[in-house]
């Protein structure tokens, strides 16, 4: 009979199985980013722009110490969004409102840290507390559809975008929550006091800007995703479901109970999408306050597959398409490309990621199969009756 | 030889020695007259409203008639999701697909003339729907995903284009086309004089139908024409012809349709393909009709909508006409009169009484009570205020979506294998 | 090793007419796995052909070799004497092979008329003809026996008229030849009896038949001709007068069949399992399990029989707590667990083989030790507090592959790339683990090789000698015969029948009941 003992091709496959499995989770992203980059040379080309000017041009425009600091802060930004989104995934569920959710949260919360003022730590706690808690609480409404009416949280989040577009809209409204800023057409909340704003750090050498303090907060929440999905017991729980939502069922999960805490965790990460910026430079809600930072997040982790490392390179990959292309228009070059970039990456790294999945079971089955071959063993196992 | 026995579970709701068929034919009939009285009595109550609150425009030709015009791309996004997912392929990507449509018209259209665009706006479309179609069937993708990422890469390649391509043209700019030259519109003649005054006297009932019919037959543009010739074209493909069924096991079975020897990968991309065409399409309606440019988020979450659309319809065209209809509706409401919109609160409180009536006859109690106290917050609601400010009526339609899928998801079937990853030589 | 005893002449095949069949030399290789070598088949026209295997020997590899649904690596087909070669279903169909599947390929939403045309449909002008496909299939039912109403909605029909749609929709293509893949599984006897005389009709009428079955008495009354197939090649090929059963069952597994019999009686008259009065509705009000009523003792194994579809599943799932149940209650020893969630139902002790182990018991493309804390994430070893223990999964999970012979290379595998059995004893070494007192086992060998089954047969018993409650659901009727204490049949919601003497009882009394034609044996 097998014993534990592990026969030499036994070491082999799980060996062989692991650097497949390293080789492969790489090979997909490198293989998208190389295929956008192909495309969008064609792209550019097409257009009677030469395409390694133009690439060369960003990296060297990266490298300078301001962008640098910008694409981190981008980085950051996008960072806790794509987290949001990521929560969902694990579980089969598609968060499509974190833009949403991040605006009226970071709105809601810049009114409440405007209009207080408390001892720093205090203070800040307040605003990011108030941020999240109304992300999970417009992110659960969808939630609580999909649990107790069947709808598609698809539909619903996209249809809670729109709505929490009218409310913000509404709201930042002089007499409202807005005051008009002295000065300017533009109009926002309070602006918060020095107490409740987050000092920046000066990471970057030679760059008149300094990095996002909250750049803390977004590792500590990458650490954090990362130990309540792969090692905690409630994150066991909400892969299983993702992965078999009936045998997650048929293993005591309660199904609908996963559900609304995912949507709330994952509203709650989005609404802190609006925080490193709130905090750490604009310190109030405005008309300008950037938008539309849901859909990047939903491309990063889409590219990130999910994992906490992945996602923070594809936030500094973003944040690097985003910020250096700002040269291009110097340049005569039509920034929209690296959208085009985006949007090709996001599709041939899904494509890529599924055809690298099969390869692996199918692989794993032909280890398997090859090394369980053994002479004829008898049918018939021990202790059988006759 | 013994006829055929049924064990376990058999046609419920019937007595013993009733021929089956003869059952079924008496349920669809009873369905029919429920529906009847269900839209009769949605006319009575919203014709109420009108007189009781004054406004007119609830049911006046001219609303109706925008209604109309914006039911028709919310409806033809939602029959590009009815063919894909009938086939078994889930197309969130309709936004993308329709954007690219709309850029599509405005980009030729300014040139060439509108029927060009129109053309121009399908081909950007089916584009679309070729990538999500080589994703999801070819390559084995997630269907929510994929759509995710058009949607993504649609809005970037418009920007990116309109960017190249209108920039510097006259009336037009990166975030504009210049002005599109318009499709000819028809009416049936005479019907206008006859019931503009019959409309204009406020009279219960005979004045909103009046309202209603010349809304629906006055200047209505060729574009719309042809979208319902599309409804009727859907119908009579899917339901009617070898080809449809062969389309529509996709979606229920497509590994009993393998067996069978049906193609199922080509009626799926078939199906996305279709899909793509009639989103551009709804992005043509929307530039050279509604808007007559294009301009950059004109499609406006139209493409969720329309899906919406699809699910209330029950992923049927008549029903999927339905909801379009409703959300053009309410569509419209928010873009005419603030009075109207105003008074829809007292519609909406008289449906959710009905709602609560039909729940305490079913004894579903929680259901009416919630119903009850909503449509009284309503009645207040619409009380204390004069008129709803211009940002929470942009709302409405988002909001009626929510509602009504919040209603309606539970009681609806979708195709069976809708959202299924299909791979030929599989098994289930 | 073939043996071929020349045909009486009376009713039967005409041995001068080329075959209906050939498949000669047949090699199918698939990653891991080798699933046909060298199989020679040889069907006359006008016969009914047995091919006979227990799990796993490649029957069903072959007939989807002959239906067109993949080609062979090696080998060649011969169709009425003519070599062919077969692209797709289609091919096959237009060569007059039709295949009636284990598992019905028909699409519940569509009516019978739909399914049955589907792929071959009549038309008029541009349009689908259903008129003259209602025609068809009537005289089709009229011609061979077979008759159902075309317009009714396929979700609505039972198992035995779902198959005779299977069957009308290959006589509707002009099928000369049927494979029918394991028919009789779900059938009752007195169903399958109606069965053969249709098939006895259809060969009147000039069609080959080839049956695939592991059902070797079914098989021996109505074939002309047995191939038995093993480990994935032709071993022999039988007139069914000069052979029995038991030669029949050597031949398929190369030496002596294990049975399930049990040995003496471990059943105590401590109730561990008592419901009464449990009740069940779906979504429309229908009743799917009315006023059940049972007890199990430590030590004891009660067998449900029943044909699929008449509650067992809801059953399984109410005891388990996954569906609400409309009344009546569920004791776990002393406590009345009638509104415990599932979780807090597998805390207190209740293990749970699924039928269908790919959809309720496995994370398919999670390696094995996480498939191990599946079911059990609140217990030890698996976890401590809110945190996983890795290692102590993983050790467990080694010791379970261990005591209960899965073959694995290691623990680091994913489940997908185990073979059915070694699945389903990983899924009965994780139930058993933590000392449960309740086992329910819903087709525990279902899809598992010989081996693997005595191997699962021999953990029950074990389970039952230790002291556990064994609740059996199986549509095996000599493994429910063979393990149980007692005998209940369910029908149509409601058990009847209970109180079987395993000892005393007949398939054929079982039969009857589960079809509720008859009283049973006491």
């Amino acid at each position: 009979m097998t014993t534990t003992e592990v026969t030499p091709a036994a070491k082999n496959t799980v060996q062989a199985d692991r650097i497949r499995r390293v080789a492969l989770t790489l090979a997909a992203p490198l293989l998208a980013i190389v295929i956008s980059l192909v495309i969008t040379s064609l792209v550019l080309v097409s257009t009677g722009t030469p395409a390694f000017h133009t690439f060369k041009i960003m990296l060297d425009y990266a490298a300078q110490p301001r962008t640098t600091t910008l694409i981190i802060n981008s980085a950051v930004t996008y960072y806790f969004a794509a987290l949001a989104v990521a929560v969902g995934f694990r579980m089969n569920l598609f968060n499509i409102g974190v833009d949403g959710q991040y605006r009226l949260a970071a709105m809601l919360a810049a009114s409440v840290g405007g209009a207080v003022t408390l001892p720093a730590p205090l203070h800040v706690s307040l605003i990011i507390g108030v941020a999240a808690l109304v992300g999970a609480m417009w992110a659960g409404i969808a939630g609580l559809l999909k649990v107790y009416r069947g709808v598609s949280e698809v539909i619903s989040t996209i249809m809670l975008n729109f709505i929490a577009t009218g409310l913000v809209a509404y709201l930042l409204a002089p007499g409202r929550l807005a005051v008009t800023t002295t000065g300017s057409n533009n109009i926002g909340t309070k602006e918060i006091p020095p107490s409740g704003r987050v000092p920046g750090i000066d990471l970057i050498p030679g760059s008149p800007l300094q990095v996002y303090g909250l750049l803390v907060l977004a590792i500590a929440a990458g650490f954090a995703y990362w130990f309540l999905i792969e090692r905690t017991r409630f994150g066991f729980e909400l892969r299983a479901t993702g992965l078999n939502e009936a045998a997650a069922v048929a293993s005591g999960v309660n199904v609908k109970r996963m559900v609304l805490v995912s949507m709330l965790i994952s509203g709650g990460v989005a609404g802190l999408v609006g925080m490193p910026q709130l905090l750490g430079s604009s310190y109030n809600y405005s008309l300008d306050f950037p938008a539309g930072l849901g859909f990047t997040g939903i491309a990063i982790a889409l590219l990130g597959r999910n994992t906490a490392i992945g996602v923070a390179i594809g936030a500094l990959l973003f944040g690097f398409l985003d910020n250096s292309s700002q040269i291009l228009d110097l340049e005569g070059v039509a920034k929209e490309i690296v959208l085009i970039t985006q949007g090709v990456i996001v599709l041939s790294v899904v494509v890529a990621y599924e055809i690298v999945r099969r390869y692996r079971i199918i692989a794993q089955q032909r280890d398997v199969g090859r090394s369980l071959a053994q002479p004829q063993q008898p049918v018939v196992a021990e202790g059988v009756t006759p | 030889m013994s006829t055929s026995t049924q064990t376990g579970t058999s046609d419920a709701g019937h007595t013993p020695d009733e021929d089956p068929a003869l059952a079924r034919r008496r349920a669809v009939t009873n369905k029919r007259y429920r529906l009847l009285i269900a839209v009769a009595l949605g006319l009575v109550a919203l014709s109420a409203v009108r007189v009781f609150s004054g406004a007119g425009d609830l049911t006046s030709g001219g609303t109706i008639g925008a209604a109309l015009s914006l039911a028709v791309p919310i409806g033809m996004a939602g029959l590009g999701g009815l063919w894909a997912e009938r086939a078994g392929v889930v197309n969130i990507g309709l936004e993308g697909m329709m954007i690219l449509g709309t850029f599509g018209a405005g980009w030729i259209g300014w040139q060439h003339g509108p029927w060009l665009g129109v053309l121009a706006a399908i081909v950007f479309g089916t584009l679309g729907g070729l990538v999500h179609s080589i994703a999801t069937v070819s390559f084995g993708v997630d269907h929510i995903v994929s759509g995710v990422a058009i949607n993504i890469l649609g809005l970037g390649v418009t920007q990116f284009l309109a960017s190249v391509l209108l920039e510097g043209t006259p009336g037009g700019g990166e975030s504009q086309s210049p002005r599109i030259p318009p499709l000819p519109t028809v009416s049936i003649p005479g019907l206008n004089d006859l019931l503009l005054p019959l409309e204009k006297h406020g009279w219960f009932l005979i004045s909103d139908l009046a309202g209603i019919v010349r809304g629906l037959t006055t200047n209505v543009s060729v574009l719309t024409l042809v979208a319902v010739g599309l409804v009727i074209a859907t119908y009579y493909v899917l339901w009617q012809t070898p080809f449809g069924l062969r389309l529509r096991s996709c979606g229920e079975d497509p590994y009993a349709a393998e067996s069978l020897g049906v193609r199922v990968y080509l009626h799926k991309h078939i199906a996305v393909l279709v899909s793509g065409a009639l989103a551009g399409f709804a992005g043509a309606y929307l530039a050279i009709v509604a808007a007559g440019i294009y301009r950059e988020g004109q499609t406006g979450g139209r493409g969720y909508i329309g899906l919406a659309a699809m699910i209330f319809g029950n992923w049927r065209p008549g029903g999927l006409v339905a909801g379009a209809g409703l959300f053009g509706y309410t569509d419209a409401m928010q873009l005419r009169n603030a009075e109207a919109v105003h008074a829809l609160l007292l519609v909406v409180a008289l449906i959710l009484a009905g709602v609560a009536i039909a729940s305490v006859i079913r004894r579903r109690f929680v259901s009416a009570v919630i119903s009850t106290v909503i449509g009284i917050l309503m009645v207040v609601w619409y009380a204390r205020t004069d008129a709803l400010p211009d940002q929470i009526t942009f709302m409405t339609p988002y909001i009626t979506t929510l509602l009504v899928l919040a209603l309606a998801s539970q009681r609806l079937r979708m195709p069976k294998a809708d959202g299924l990853v299909y791979r030929r030589g599989g098994s289930r | 090793m073939s043996t071929e005893a020349a045909s009486t002449p009376e009713v039967g095949p005409d041995p001068s007419a080329p075959a209906a069949v050939e498949l000669t030399g047949i090699t199918k290789r698939f990653p891991g796995v080798v699933a046909n070598s060298d199989v020679n088949l040889r069907v006359r026209r006008g016969s009914v052909h047995a091919v006979v295997g227990e799990n796993g020997a490649g029957k069903s590899t072959l007939m989807k070799t002959l239906y067109g649904m993949h080609r062979p690596d090696e080998g060649t087909i011969e169709i009425d004497g003519e070599r062919v070669d077969l692209h797709s279903p289609a091919d096959a169909i237009a060569r007059g092979v039709g295949m009636v599947h284990q598992h019905f390929m028909l699409a519940d939403n569509f009516t019978v008329l739909e399914n049955v045309v589907l792929g071959a449909e009549p038309r008029r002008g541009l349009g689908l003809d259903r008129g003259a496909a209602r025609e068809r299939i009537r005289e089709i039912g009229r011609q061979y026996g077979l008759e159902v109403d075309p317009d009714a909605l396929v979700e609505r029909l039972g198992v035995g008229d779902r198959q005779r749609v299977e069957i009308i929709k290959v006589l509707y293509r002009g099928a000369r030849t049927l494979v029918l893949d394991e028919p009789t599984a779900v059938l009752v006897p007195q169903e399958v009896d109606e069965l053969f005389a249709a098939l006895q009709e259809l060969k009147a009428q000039g069609l080959s038949i080839i049956f695939i079955s592991h059902k070797l008495d079914e098989v021996l009354s109505v074939a002309d001709d047995i191939t038995v197939m093993r480990r994935g090649t032709t071993v022999a090929t039988v007139d069914p007068k000069t052979v029995t059963s038991r030669q029949l069952a050597e031949l398929m597994v190369g030496t002596e069949l294990p049975s399930p019999q049990t040995t003496e009686s471990t059943v105590t008259d401590v109730p561990v399992l008592e419901v009464s009065g449990l009740g069940l509705v779906d979504d429309d009000g229908r009743a799917l399990l009315e006023d059940i009523g049972f007890t199990i003792h430590r030590g004891e194994v009660l067998g449900i029989a029943g044909v699929e579809g008449n509650g067992q599943a809801e059953l399984v799932e109410a005891i388990m707590g996954m569906r609400l149940t409309s009344g009546g209650t569920v004791r776990l020893g002393t406590e009345d667990i009638t509104h415990w969630s599932t979780r807090r139902r597998r805390e207190a002790g209740c293990g749970f083989i699924p039928e269908d182990r790919q959809r309720h018991g496995l994370l398919v493309t999670s390696p094995l030790w996480e498939n191990r804390i599946l079911g059990h994430q609140t217990q030890s070893p698996n976890t401590r507090g809110p945190l996983i223990d890795r290692s102590g999964a993983k050790a467990d999970t080694r010791r379970i592959v261990r005591e209960y012979d899965v073959r694995t290379p290691s623990i680091e595998v994913l489940a997908s790339a185990l073979s059915g059995g070694n699945q389903q004893k990983l899924i009965v070494g994780r139930e058993m683990s933590g000392e449960p007192k309740l086992l329910i086992a819903a087709h525990p060998t279902r899809g598992v090789d010989v081996g693997a089954q005595a191997a699962i047969w021999d953990l029950l018993r074990a389970a039952r000698a230790d002291g556990l409650a064994v609740l059996l659901i199986s549509a095996d009727l000599d493994e429910l015969i063979g393990l149980s204490d007692t005998l209940t049949v369910i029908l149509r919601g409601r058990l009847v029948a209970r109180g079987i003497d395993p000892a005393g009882v007949t398939p054929e009394q079982l039969g009857s009941a589960m079809t509720g034609a008859g009283g049973e044996a006491a």
